[in-house]
């Protein structure tokens, strides 16, 4: 479908329609004006270069302004003032990053925080925080009543309610409006009407938004519903209604085929569901996510600041975003726009939204599939491109200001891709992994904000260029590269144990897509995470695949790529072996840090008569079943090594390898003639944790070379096992929580008698459940939690008491 | 205290001396390596040299693989396995006498004389280390075992070094009880020694970590604080054979003496370990925990600074042959810090060379010869080593000597007296003498350049140096005028020129061991170094020199209970 313009024109010409009457209400706060109005009553007399010249960081007011020479804004000279104070209702890098824009605005901001998150970046980061609960979302982050409360107590004007948590709770919007504080966010009509599937749908299609066609009637005559599929085209998707888990789903791709498959998905569904009524939707077989943000003000203007593409996804979930969407026609944006724009005006919308689109990649077509009223995660991709700062847009919005800029001076500028670093481990189906963020090094951003873009060549003042969805600038010979770091925890930090396994977003911005992908690869390379399992090296390797840098981007790509995503993984190299058993060994030297010491230290491994002092260091890999390998470090001379690295299939020998280590975790080493400095860190193991075979209870070494983290582990002797094994054996029937979870069952009693293998205790801990078994049979002595409770890792849940 | 509080004003004395005039005191080299002088003797020394690493290295395999893999079946690990463990990471290990027994007893190998002694760091604390080889005739203890364990315990002693026995030995080789048993200086002297020094505060840690019986049996029972491992190591007076033939009793080794019994009934011993790795992860632990009986190290004074010249140059300056003559200073110009050297009384007295200098920023007083002794050289040394004991410096003898001057001339001048003042002086200086033999020690010449019947904390040979009554030039005169048969003296002078070598004598320890030139520096640097060290015991100025147990209302040591 080739979108039509004349649509695209027709919606903003209503924009600007509705401008003209609002304007006295914009007016309105004139003597609270701030930044802008010192820029503003130059916009008549100084040509826009020259005011860019006076205000180069800040350019869209003045941009705004400049293009508004139709006279409909001109009024709102008096803008509104922004809020002193707002209130963050939500933790992590979202509430440090609209702390950062409150702070640039001069705006006090005041942070929430649960009883765990005392130490948290966005609490030291606001100017002032209170505490609401304890670290059950549902007991804090969740609770209107408390934050209500802290706004009251604190005098927060407005609540910017971030992503997630309360973000889509009209409740909560509802709530505030009630409290007389602002919701920095959608009326709670919106979030009401874009927060049902069947509403929203009714509304865009009433709106002529395209939605997936499909056929839901309760009518399920067999030849009805093949009329319906030929009305939606092949190939089409046979779904049970009360179907899941694949079960009583079909994919018809001709007529041909459509009576067979409706049997079997009604028969299988009938079977797995005791019901087997169908629905029939449009298949697409090459699916695209692709979002486009818009932006509306309290005066009825909407403008759309492009789209993003965020197809390429695991669990459902993004991991990695990039605007503009690669491959789309200038037509197709400004489509997609005219849709987002049409489906945000449809429910009145205010704020950030983010209308979703299922985009058919062998046909260029795209359905609505739902609008998200928040600021979302991946915003600064959009940032990046159009080189804006959204919170300051939303701040500008629910100030009741209009939109500072017009569709047609809203930039697309270069490329940028946002990768999120979760904790989880892609190599287990991307299960979420908690613990604490031991050691963190990150890449140098480049950019605390979006840069600002250089100034727009005014357009020609007609209504055409006022209202054109054409991106007013899609050159990039002006932008240099950059990256930006969105991050809201520090090392230390405890993730993804109470909430979301999130731990930092990496934003890549150049002048096109391969400029902006070897940004982030660089980015990613450089960072660095010790304590919980990542998803770095794998956001490395697709931002490294060449399908995705051929912009072959769809819903499917992982299991797609599956085979290039996860290569094989290889045993570590006999440098890296090299490498680890020089920092196991460097850092034991003797401290010379004072310049003065006894020859008993500074003659570090000294002997004497031809003797030279050997060192023999043990790895293995990170799994209790793999083959330690031996490593001999030879003192030849100061500083210099003779290493050999003994596996089992074969010796590697480096002669006088100069070697130190440049801080407590760099080692650096010349092996083969090859210098390199090595990222290593140790993660000792818990201490009250007995020796065992398995890797948890030993010291391990994150090496990190070549962008990848290997880790090994220093394998525990023999008699510390032994003394281990005593402990464990002495502890029989002591179930400890394996790691911080929730309760959700005790399923005995002080005095019930257990077999063993008998199922005690279940625990989950980021959605993944685990069931505790008795490892003995005996009667249960104590029980040492209940249901629903936060236990940390190593309580005791129950004791059971051997049979004799 | 006091001590440490005129360290601090001596270091700041130092400082400011360098600032002025102190570059005047830099040693020149004039020696050069290329001439053909000069590598002759270099290579001559680099064979000697070769040949000592050779020696060495055999030695430290110890009783050879086969006996290495006896040990390794059994779980446990090898001697000096057990040593590198036990020692602190990366730290220097100054061994003793490592070619003791070299060649002594005939027909039989006994490297290193079956022990290991050294001293090294121990959880950050120097240490007296003493491990039984027990792949050399299961450990057991021959003439020259003892003797070699008594000396480190005698080093030990006067360092306040904590002792770690790490025993595994069969006790006395019965065929040598004659020379190992009876004797003052022989197998109860360990125990004595033992006795005393955990009585004067110096901790005595030992670990069985194999047979220890008998009298071997006194080690682990003596010290204050020990550790067996579980079902290897045995601790019993007599074995299951004796003990059946003594009463009858049929009873196996774990049950007579095994670490279980030891360590739950008999109270013998104090820790249980695993295994070998595991006693020594205990022993380290026993070390950091030894507070303030653990002594503490002596900082140096100034900040070390390296030699102006190479070590290397040591080969090709001195040689191999003690007839030929060098110069001392070039010696010591590549020994001491920054090659610096402030000589006092050089016009004076010249075949005798002495004056401060550094070494790895320790003070030390240089007594070193560059000819025969005349009574002015004995006079000078004499004022020397009043200063040094006057000023608590200690005192480095670089030793070439061939004896003080003989002849009607030398003897009207008093030499037998002043050479007297000399040999007094050295005698009762009241500081630790180091003792380095880099080329000959004859006569008297010895006893005034504090040979090993001055006590010197350690005495040091080069593989060249060599230790005898008088030269064998001399002595071959001296034979004719004495004797009528030629045969006779030619033989004698065969056997006193073997008898003077450096390896005859480390054999049987008249040294602490033989070392090579390149590695003076160093191991004179770690020597003062411990004489630096506050020891433990040494409370108050009265007994600060004491080196013999006299009573210091100390009371006794430790008692096993």
């Amino acid at each position: 479908m080739i979108p039509s313009n004349r649509s695209a024109s027709h919606s903003l010409r209503r924009i600007s329609a509705a401008q003209p009457a609002l304007a006295p209400l914009a007016s309105s706060g004139k003597k609270f004006a701030r930044s802008f109005q010192s820029r503003v009553p130059a916009v008549a007399s100084v040509p826009p270069r020259a005011r860019s010249l006076v205000q180069p960081t800040t350019v869209f007011p003045a941009r705004a302004l400049a293009t508004t020479s139709s006279g409909s804004l001109s009024n709102s000279a008096s803008r509104k003032p922004h809020f002193d104070k707002i209130l963050i209702a939500n933790r992590g890098e979202i509430a440090c990053r609209v702390i950062r824009t409150a702070k640039k605005l001069g705006i006090k901001t005041v942070a929430v925080y649960s009883e765990v998150d005392v130490h948290a970046l966005h609490v030291l980061e606001a100017d002032e925080a209170y505490c609401i609960g304890p670290a059950t979302s549902s007991e804090s982050y969740l609770r209107m009543d408390k934050i209500i409360d802290v706004c009251h107590r604190s005098g927060a004007q407005a609540v910017h309610p971030g992503y997630g948590f309360l973000s889509e709770n009209a409740k909560f919007a509802e709530r505030l409006a009630e409290e007389g504080i602002v919701f920095i966010g959608p009326p709670s009509s919106a979030i009401v009407s874009m927060g049902s599937k069947s509403e929203s749908k009714n509304i865009m299609l009433a709106a002529g938004v395209p939605c997936v066609p499909g056929y839901h009637g309760t009518d399920q005559d067999p030849q009805l519903l093949f009329k319906e599929a030929e009305k939606i085209g092949f190939p089409v998707l046979i779904k049970a209604i009360h179907g899941g888990g694949g079960k009583g789903m079909r994919t018809v791709h001709s007529p041909a085929d459509f009576q067979e498959a409706l049997e079997s998905a009604q028969r299988e569904a009938r079977k797995s569901f005791g019901n087997d009524d169908v629905l029939v939707e449009k298949y697409i077989i090459r699916p695209r996510h692709v979002e486009v943000q818009v932006f509306a003000d309290t005066l009825g203007g909407v403008v759309s600041l492009w789209e993003r593409d965020c197809s390429v996804q695991r669990r459902n979930q993004k991991i990695i975003e990039e605007a503009p969407a690669p491959g789309l026609t200038p037509e197709l944006r400004a489509d997609l726009s005219t849709k987002a724009i049409a489906a945000a005006k449809a429910v009145n919308y205010v704020g950030a939204g983010t209308v979703e689109f299922i985009f058919d990649n062998d046909t260029q077509k795209f359905y609505f599939m739902e609008m998200n009223t928040r600021l979302q995660v991946e915003h600064p991709v959009t940032e990046m491109v159009t080189g804006l700062d959204l919170v300051e847009w939303q701040l500008e919005v629910a100030a009741g200001n209009p939109l500072p800029l017009l569709q047609s001076s809203i930039p697309l500028v270069g490329h940028a891709f946002e990768a999120r670093i979760y904790a989880e481990n892609p190599r287990n189906n991307f299960l979420p992994d908690s613990g604490p963020l031991l050691y963190l090094s990150t890449p140098t951003p480049t950019h605390v904000f979006a840069p600002a873009l250089p100034p727009l060549t005014p357009p020609v003042a007609s209504a055409d260029v006022l209202t054109s969805l054409v991106p007013s600038r899609e050159t990039s010979a002006s932008v240099s590269p950059s990256l930006r770091l969105e991050q809201g925890f520090a090392q230390g930090s405890q993730i993804g144990v109470f909430y979301d396994p999130m731990i930092a977003k990496l934003v890549a911005h150049g002048r096109d897509r391969t400029e902006a992908l070897r940004m982030l690869r660089k980015g990613l390379e450089e960072y660095k995470v010790v304590g919980v399992s990542t998803n770095v090296e794998f956001l490395r390797t697709l931002a490294g695949n060449d399908a995705f840098i051929a912009g072959e981007v769809e819903t499917g790509f992982i299991p797609k790529h599956f085979d290039e995503l996860f290569p094989p993984v290889s045993d570590p190299s006999p440098e890296l072996l090299a490498q680890a058993a020089l920092f196991v060994a460097l850092r034991e030297h003797p401290d010379r840090s004072s310049s003065i010491s006894t020859p008993w230290t500074s003659l570090s491994s000294r002997r004497f008569g031809g003797d030279v002092y050997e060192r023999v260091i043990t790895l293995q890999k990170d799994e209790a079943s793999a083959e330690p390998v031996t490593v001999h470090i030879k003192s030849t001379s100061p500083g210099q090594f003779d290493v050999v690295v003994q596996t089992t299939e074969s010796n590697a020998t480096y002669s006088s390898v100069p070697a130190r280590l440049i801080s407590s975790t760099t080692l650096s080493t010349t092996l083969d003639a090859v210098s390199l400095e090595t990222t290593i860190v140790s993660q000792p193991p818990p201490p009250a944790v007995p020796a065992s075979l398995s890797t948890n209870s030993m010291e391990r070494l994150h090496v990190f070379s070549g962008g990848q983290k290997t880790t090994l582990v220093l394998p525990s002797p023999k008699w510390l096992l032994s003394l281990g094994g005593d402990v464990l054996s002495a502890s029989k029937g002591a179930l400890k929580a394996p790691m911080p979870s929730l309760v959700v069952e005790v399923r005995v009693a002080v005095g019930d008698k257990v077999e063993k293998g008998q199922a005690v205790v279940v625990l989950e801990s980021m959605k993944t459940e685990t069931v505790l078994r008795a490892d003995t049979a005996g009667v249960v002595k104590a029980v040492g939690c209940k249901k629903g409770e936060m236990v940390e890792e190593g309580r005791e849940l129950v004791d059971i008491e051997e049979d004799v | 205290m006091l001590r440490a509080l005129r360290r601090a004003t001596r270091s700041s004395l130092v400082s400011a001396r360098r600032g002025r005039a102190y570059h005047a005191s830099v040693l020149p080299s004039l020696v050069s390596p290329a001439s053909p002088e000069f590598r002759e003797k270099a290579d001559a020394m680099d064979a000697l040299v070769s040949d000592l690493e050779a020696k060495m290295s055999h030695a430290r395999l110890g009783g050879g693989p086969k006996a290495a893999e006896r040990m390794r079946s059994k779980g446990k690990k090898l001697p000096r396995e057990r040593l590198a463990l036990l020692l602190d990471p990366h730290t220097p290990f100054l061994e003793l006498s490592s070619l003791a027994a070299h060649d002594v007893y005939p027909g039989e190998f006994i490297p290193g004389a079956g022990i290991i002694t050294g001293i090294g760091r121990i959880s950050g604390r120097e240490c007296m280390v003493v491990v039984n080889d027990a792949t050399v005739k299961g450990g057991s203890y021959y003439p020259l075992t003892v003797k070699k364990h008594l000396r480190a315990q005698e080093i030990a002693r006067e360092h306040g070094l904590p002792c770690v026995y790490v025993v595994e030995s069969g006790g006395a080789a019965l065929p040598h009880q004659a020379n190992v048993f009876p004797d003052k200086e022989h197998f109860g002297r360990i125990f004595y020694n033992m006795a005393q020094m955990s009585a004067l505060g110096i901790p005595q840690i030992a670990m069985v970590h194999g047979i220890s019986v008998a009298g071997g049996a006194y080690v682990p029972a003596m010290a204050d604080e020990n550790i067996i491992v579980r079902e290897q190591g045995r601790i019993f007076l007599a074995g299951p054979p004796l003990v059946k033939a003594a009463t009858g009793e049929v009873v196996d080794e774990e049950t007579l003496g095994g670490g279980q019994m030891h360590s739950a009934e008999s109270g013998v011993t104090d820790h249980l370990a695993r295994d070998d790795e595991h006693a020594i992860a205990i022993a380290r632990g026993v070390v950091g925990d030894l507070g303030a009986a653990g002594g503490t190290a002596g900082l140096p004074s100034a900040t070390p600074e390296d030699p102006l010249y190479p070590a290397s140059e040591l080969h090709g300056i001195v040689g191999t042959d003690s007839r030929q003559a060098f110069d001392m200073r070039d010696v010591i110009a590549r020994v001491v810090d920054g090659s610096r050297f402030r000589e006092f009384k050089k016009e004076y007295g010249p075949t005798m060379i002495t004056g401060f200098a550094h070494v790895h920023g320790y003070e030390v007083g240089i007594i070193a010869n560059n000819g025969i002794l005349f009574s002015p050289s004995a006079l000078k040394a004499t004022h020397f080593i009043q200063l040094c004991s006057q000023r608590q410096i200690p005192l480095l003898f670089l030793v070439n000597v061939t004896g003080y001057m003989v002849g009607s001339k030398a003897e009207r001048g008093g030499i037998a007296k002043d050479g007297a003042k000399m040999v007094r002086a050295v005698a009762c200086a009241d500081v630790p003498k180091l003792t380095v033999i880099v080329g000959g020690s004859f006569g008297a010449g010895n006893y005034g350049m504090a040979g090993r019947a001055y006590s010197p904390r350690f005495l040091w040979m080069w593989p060249n140096a060599k230790v005898s009554v008088m030269g064998s030039g001399q002595l071959s005169q001296v034979m004719t005028t004495v004797s009528k048969d030629p045969g006779q003296h030619s033989s004698l002078k065969d056997a006193i020129e073997a008898q003077s070598t450096a390896l005859y004598s480390t054999a049987r320890l008249w040294d602490d061991g033989i070392i090579k030139p390149t590695d003076t520096r160093d191991v004179v640097g770690l020597g003062l170094a411990l004489a630096a060290r506050e020891r433990p015991g040494a409370r108050g100025h009265g007994n600060a020199g004491s080196t013999t147990w006299d009573g210091s209302n100390r009371g006794f040591g430790v008692f096993r209970m």
